[in-house]
Formats: structure tokens, sequence, C-alpha cells
């Protein structure tokens, strides 16, 4: 028996039974498993097929139409690998792998390599896109309206919602464009001496209606052609339009910029931005490598330096000091309730872990109302109404952080403590005791290290998770008290990942720099790989000797 | 202080009895009647904050104030006041993206580990090394990159980019196979292989003897990585806060984080009463599921 199974874990993926040879005949369809006959499987599985096969080619034509040729390959890529494994009976492994992979790949390991890429782009504010989009950008951004320049009779339409301008031309032809659609002539379209009454498939606003809508009438921008380069009509009093040329012109073949007004010559230098020979620059950018660039920034710009120090000191303080103090508490507890004499050890159990169960963003709201300075709970009724600044003293702060994850963390600690304590056998302490070593001795040198090879690499990913507890900073303190001393927007409980976040400007506080938010996120990574990786070797040596 | 307080009156019943039972009671806490005060100190420790938020979400005027008398007034005037604001929309989103996420989870997570545990494969030593190692990276500190990736998405296929639920359920079932496969591997490892080989004999497919034999045996730890993943996606901000951004699309963390970040002090009973409500449901599931968690803990998975 022994024999025959092992012989066939090694290639279990053959669907072929041992009673095979007998049954001869069906042993062809046998061999087609599972798709062997038209069960309901089969056919559950084809139309899941179809249906991810259709949502697949939609994205690949839309990604096309797009130009998103990225996009598209990643597409194609994974639908084929899926109809391959689905309908091939060599790969019945990866017909359960690849579902969740698909998603691994794209959703977390190209995620985490474009992060990687981005650490070493100066990807952010005023570098936010490609060069081509940059130019437009800057053509259209410096669009001023030239003295002398053409006009033309003018009138404001709606089109389900969205304005358009129709013009009427130096021939008498009608022209209607809008913010995304350039000017084009329309045939049949009603004109009144110089006015436009009429244009099928748009309504004419009325005068009231653009009262109503004036900001957006004189801040709505027709181009003239698909060329930036054109300019576009715009108006003030949603009568006359004007044409409003950009004051840069772009030299596609010298690849400069030059400021018609004043001659001045942009050329793109190595930081995408196109700059004078004086050394000003264009205001919008495009991203472009920046090798190390956001690294040094983060260890040698002082305006992040002095500040990523600090928060690196507390980030390390913070996950150590949380997993100590959590892990303290849990053992106290588990090793008071480890009695079986204590009646009632489920009911104080199941009250011990709410804390555990209630989400930790709502906890950390909570106690942010709760040490709240004038009217918290904790001050207003616990302690008198005292005044405590617990939350926006830097090191009162710092404290109730540690705090409020105390109350957060102990009760996991609780239940490892209780499990690890439980499964350790009874009859090593009896043993220990029959050579005479008394309670302290058995503890020290049975108990404890049997608790800590059990619970060391849960302590691990404790510090791991505590390291990047962003939920916590956030809610409670949102990073502060703010350093006084620093341009950006961080603060004394700020810890690597809400640095990140608040240096990534995507909650709209500081100005996006992805860039350098990605190189910490990398720094942040590869702290805590390191720490991990040595911590779990640690514990390989701790389970050897023992 | 508590602990001096509490041997007079734990020992003053049995003071009045018989000298001997005093004895008894004394040695009693001595060895049993204290974890009973410690017990007490730390459901207190742990309960109070709770209550305080229950009574604060019944507390009439809705503010920081007012809600510091526990239970001075009853009135359901916060939560009668939340059926003017989005929260409903919030907790039916939270809801909608958390079961979402647990049930993907919970399929790939358990066919990945049904392919590791029953299945030799070339790779297979390489794949769940690298799932050790992807583990190390939480998704959450790539947020930058998933706002750029779905910015593209969103142009190519608008249902998948910024500003989308399905979107966000994507991000996190992209966590899925690197979180929860490992806790999942080795629970199935635990299933004796013969009850695959004698389904196989008798003619079972590997797809009937995944779907009709082992997954009803692995249930449970089905229960704690769904739960798990529920909670996790329940609670998440950082990467919700990054992808959903009008505000009918927000979760219950968005929103009630906007409530107490802006006006912490009009807002409290209003931020009390949702977070009643949202806790409530995470917290049954929680007990309910209790035995399982605590076995799962044991087994080493789990967040921390």
């Amino acid at each position: 028996m022994s024999t025959t199974r092992s012989t066939r874990t090694d290639v279990p993926t053959s669907a072929e039974p041992p009673q095979a040879p007998p049954r001869a005949g069906r042993r062809r369809s046998l061999d087609e498993s599972p798709a062997r006959s038209f069960t309901r499987g089969f056919f559950v599985k084809l139309v899941l097929m179809a249906l991810v096969d259709a949502i697949g080619v939609y994205v690949v034509l839309a990604a096309w139409a797009e130009g998103s040729f990225g996009i598209l390959w990643a597409m194609v890529a994974l639908l084929a690998a899926a109809n391959w494994i689905y309908f091939s009976r060599r790969t019945v492994p990866l017909k359960y792998i690849f579902p969740g992979l698909a998603f691994l790949l794209v959703f977390q390991i190209f995620v985490v390599l474009y992060t990687g890429f981005v650490a070493f782009t100066n990807y952010g504010d005023g570098h936010n896109s490609t060069k081509s989009d940059a130019i437009e950008a800057l053509l259209i951004q410096n669009e001023r309206r030239v003295e002398g320049s053409d006009s033309y009779p003018l009138t404001v339409l709606d089109a389900g919602g969205e304005l358009a301008f129709a013009i009427v031309d130096d021939d008498g032809d009608v022209r209607v464009g809008q913010a995304q659609e350039p000017l084009r002539a329309v045939e049949d379209a009603e004109v009144d001496g110089d006015t436009v009454t009429a244009v099928p498939g748009y309504e004419v606003l009325s005068r009231q209606g653009v009262l109503e809508r004036q900001q957006d009438v004189t801040t709505l921008r027709v181009p003239v052609s698909a060329d930036p380069g054109d300019g576009s009509i715009r108006t003030q009093d949603a009568r006359t339009g004007f044409v409003y040329t950009s004051v840069l012109e772009y030299d596609e073949s010298a690849d400069t910029m030059t400021d018609v007004t004043t001659g001045t010559v942009y050329r793109p230098n190595d930081e995408g931005l196109f700059e004078a020979e004086d050394g000003t620059t264009l205001n919008v950018g495009w991203r472009v490598l920046v090798g190390f660039d956001n690294f040094t920034t983060a260890f040698g710009d002082p305006r992040y330096a002095g500040p990523f120090v600090k928060i690196l000191a507390w980030t390390f303080a913070f996950a150590v000091l949380s997993v100590l103090t959590t892990f303290l508490l849990g053992l106290f507890l588990a090793i008071v309730f480890n009695d079986e004499r204590v009646k009632g050890r489920r009911i104080y159990r199941t009250l011990m872990i709410l804390p555990y169960a209630i989400p930790g963003f709502l906890a950390a709201l909570l106690w942010s109302g709760l040490l709240n300075r004038r009217f918290g709970f904790v001050n207003d009724v616990l302690l008198g109404g005292a005044e405590i600044p617990w939350l926006t003293d830097p090191w009162l702060a710092k404290l109730s952080v540690l705090g409020v994850n105390l109350w957060l963390g102990f009760p996991y600690m609780f239940l490892i403590c209780t499990g690890a304590l439980q499964s350790i056998p009874k009859d090593v302490n009896e043993a220990a005791e029959i050579d005479g070593a008394g309670g302290l001795t058995t503890w020290r040198y049975i108990t404890m290290p049997l608790l800590l090879v059990a619970t060391a690499p849960l302590l691990i990913s404790s510090f791991a998770f505590n390291f990047n507890n962003f939920n916590l900073i956030y809610m409670l303190t949102k990073g502060g008290p703010r350093f006084t001393d620093a341009s950006v927007p961080l603060g004394d409980t700020d810890i690597l990942i809400s640095m990140v976040y608040s240096i990534s400007g995507v909650d709209g506080t500081a100005p996006k720099n992805y860039g350098l938010a990605s190189a910490l996120a990398i720094v942040i990574f590869v702290i805590v790989a390191t720490v991990s990786a040595l911590a779990f070797r640690q514990t390989r040596k701790l389970e050897e000797m023992s | 202080m508590a602990i001096e307080t509490a041997p007079s009156s734990s020992v003053a019943r049995p003071a009045a009895a018989a000298p001997e039972h005093r004895l008894r009671g004394r040695r009693w806490f001595q060895e049993v009647g204290w974890r009973h005060v410690v017990g007490v100190i730390a459901v207190v420790y742990a309960g109070f904050p709770l209550v305080y938020v229950v009574s604060a979400s019944l507390s009439e005027g809705g503010t920081l104030t007012g809600s510091n008398e526990l239970f001075a007034e009853v009135s359901g005037a916060n939560y009668a006041t939340l059926n003017d604001t989005l929260f409903w929309t919030w907790l039916l989103n939270s809801i909608v993206i958390a079961t979402a996420t647990g049930i993907g989870t919970v399929l790939m997570g358990a066919a990945a580990a049904y392919a590791f545990s029953r299945f030799r494969f070339t790779g297979r030593r390489v794949g769940l090394t690298s799932l050790l190692v992807i583990q190390m990276f939480p998704q959450m500190l790539a947020f930058i990159a998933i706002f750029l990736l779905l910015l593209a998405l969103g142009n190519v296929v608008p249902e998948l980019g910024l500003n989308s639920k399905l979107a966000l359920i994507g991000v996190y079932l992209g966590g899925a196979l690197g979180v929860n496969t490992f806790l999942m591997y080795g629970f199935f490892n635990t299933i004796p292989r013969e009850l695959d080989e004698a389904a196989k004999i008798d003619g079972a497919t590997h797809s009937q003897i995944y779907w009709t034999i082992i997954l009803r045996l692995v249930a449970p730890v089905l229960a704690v990585v769904g739960l798990l993943s529920v909670i996790a996606t329940f609670g998440d901000f950082i990467l919700a806060r990054t992808v959903l951004q009008s505000e009918r699309n927000w979760t219950v963390a968005i929103g009630l984080y906007g409530w107490v970040s802006e006006l912490l002090e009009a807002n409290w009973g209003l931020f009390a009463a949702g977070a009643v409500i949202s806790a409530v449901p995470i917290l049954v599931l929680f007990l309910y599921l209790q035995k399982y968690i605590v076995g799962g803990l044991a087994a080493g998975a789990v967040k921390g």
C-alpha cells in the first residue's frame, strides 16, 4: 500500500486509476478528464470561459482604441494563458492556481515592481505625464489673446449638458466645437445674419442660460484644430469668439520651445523640464528617470532627511515597544487564566478579546475622541477635568499611541499565549518537578523557551504589522503634532508608512511626489524584509536549541 | 489599589462562616481569587471604551462633551440622523466590497492551496517560496503604483479604473494568494491523502475531489480565512481612500474618518452611532467564529 501510494503521489496528475487496464475500451475517455464527457461541470467551465474571453476581448479592443499597448499585451497574455490552461489536459495544477495567480501578478507583483520603477523617476506634481502631454499642456496653458487676432461671431450651445461653441467663419460657414472636439464645419445650421440660431443635435443656450453658467462659458476653450499649435477659440461675452494662440512655439525638429514674445529658447534638460539658457524653466514637465535622486533626497535633503531619521527611529521604537507591551500584558493575563480552578474563564476571555474584534480604525477614531484634550472622557471624567495634551504633546502623543495600541493588541497576544501555554505538554513540567526544579526554575528553563519558540513567528509578523500600522497612526493622531521645523506635513508620531502617504500627496494635503514616496516605500520594504529574515533565522536557531 | 480593596470584599463572605472556612477563603484568594480581580480589571480596561461609545451613540446632544456622562440620557436621535447622511450607502459599500473580497479570497486561496498540497509539479517549491517572499511586501505599500495602474486602466475600461468598487475588489484579491495560501496549505496537508485516493479509484475527477470532498473537510479554515479577509477589508483605509474618490462610493472607514477629522466636536454622536452599527456585524461574526479563530491563531496564521 505504502509503495503504491508514494509512487502515485509523485504523479497524481495522471487521472488514470490503477484498475484502468481491464476497462481498456473506456481508457481514452477517462484520460480526457475532466472534460471526458459533457458533464455539468464541463458546461459550467465553458460558460465561465466564454464570459472571461468576452470580457477580455472587450478590454483588448478598448485598449487598442485608446492606444494603451501595455494593457493590451498584458490582457492578451492573460487570456491566452487562461484558455490554454483550462482547455489543456496537462495543466491540472495550474487550473487551481491560475485565478489567484492572475490577480497576484497584476495587483501585487506588477504594482510592487512598478513602485520600484516609480522610485527612480520624478513622477509627481509638475512631472505628471509624458513629454508630448507636457508639450501640449504648455502650449494650452500659455495661450494668450494676440492683439488684432481673428474674431468671429459666436453662439453658446448645449450638447446634452456639455457646452459647445458655434462660430461663423469668414466664408459664412458655421463651425462647431467642444472642449475635447476641435472645430468642424456643420452643414445644415440655421444662421440669422451673423448669429447662429439652430444647430442640429445642439440646443442654443439662452441669455439666461449663459448667465447661469457664466463661469463655465468664459473658461471653455475650443481647439481650432487637432494641433494645439493652432490655438483655440475663447469668449468673454458669449457673443464674440477670439482666437487665442500660444506664446510658446514648439519646434519638433530641434526639440525646443520658443517664447515668441521674448524670443527665449527653452531646451529639454535631464530633469524633464524645458530650460532656458539663464536657467529658468517652464512650469510643466514630464517624468524622466532620475536615478537615485529620490533616495539621496530622502537621506540627504535637509527638508526630508531630518524628519526621516526621526520618523525611522520612532517607527522602530513604536513597532518594538508595541510588540513588547502587548506581549507582556497578554502573557501575564494568559498565565493568570491558565488555571483550571478559575471559574468563568470563557466569559473573561470573550469579554477581554472584544477590542480585537472591533475594526482597528474604529478603535483608533474612538480613542482620538476619548483622549481629546478639553472634552475627552479620559481628561474630563477619569482625571477630573485635567487638560492633559494626550495627542498634541510630542512625547505624550507617542505614549498615547502606544497605550491605544496596547488596548488594541493585548487580546491577540493573550489568545496566542493561552494557546501556546496549553500546548506545552504537562509531563514536561512534571518531569522538571520530579528532578527538583522549583516553580521559577521550571518557568525560566522549560516553559518560557517553549513558549517563545511557539510564539516567535507570530511576534515577528506582529512586528511587521505594527511597522506598517497606518490606520492606528493616521486615525489617532494623523501623525501629529506636526514638526514645527519642517516644511513638509510630517509630525512626531508619523511612522514610515504614514510619511509615505503624506509625501505621496494622494490625499491632497501636500504636493504630489510619487517618486520620492515610492522610494520611501522601497526603503520600508527593505527594512521589513531584512528584519523578518534575520528574525526568522534567529527563531530557527531557537528551535534547534530546544 | 484595586488589589487592596478586593481581598476584603472577597473575604468578607467567608468571614461570617467557621474559622477554618476563613482560612480556606484566604488560601482560595491567594491561589485563585486574585485571578478574578485581575480578570475584572482587564475586562473593565477592555470594555470601558466600548461601553462609552454605546452611551455616546445614545446621548441626545451628539457632542463630545455631552457624551461624557454615561447613559445620562437615552435617545435614538443620533441613529435617526444617520438617515440624513450617506452612512447607509457607505455601510452597504463596505459590506459588498468586504463580502466579495472574502468569498474571492477563500475560493482562490483554497484552490491554490489544494494544488500546492495535492499535486507535485515543476515550480511547486519555487512557487511556495515566492509566496513567502511576496507575503512580506504589504500591498498597502504599493498604493501609489496601484493608483497609477488604475488611472491607466480607467482610460481603457472605466469600470476598472479609479473610483470603481469593482477595481478595489480586484486590488484586494491581488493580495489574496500571498496572505492566505500558507495557512490553508498547512491545513490541507492535514487531510489524509487516502481520502482522495479512494475517491480517485472510484473514478472521481480532480475537480470532483476538490469540490465535494476536500472543500467540505477544510470548512473551518475556510471560515477563518474568509472572516479575516472580511475584517481586514472592512478596516482598510489607505487603499480604499486611494481608489474610491466620490463620496457615494466611500466605505465606512473613509466616511467615519471624514466625520471625525473634519469636526470632531460636532459629529461625535453621529460617529458613535455609525461606529456601533458598523462594529456590530464584525463583532457578531467574530464571536460566532471565536472557536475557529482561536484555533487558527494557535496554528500560527492571522493578522497581528
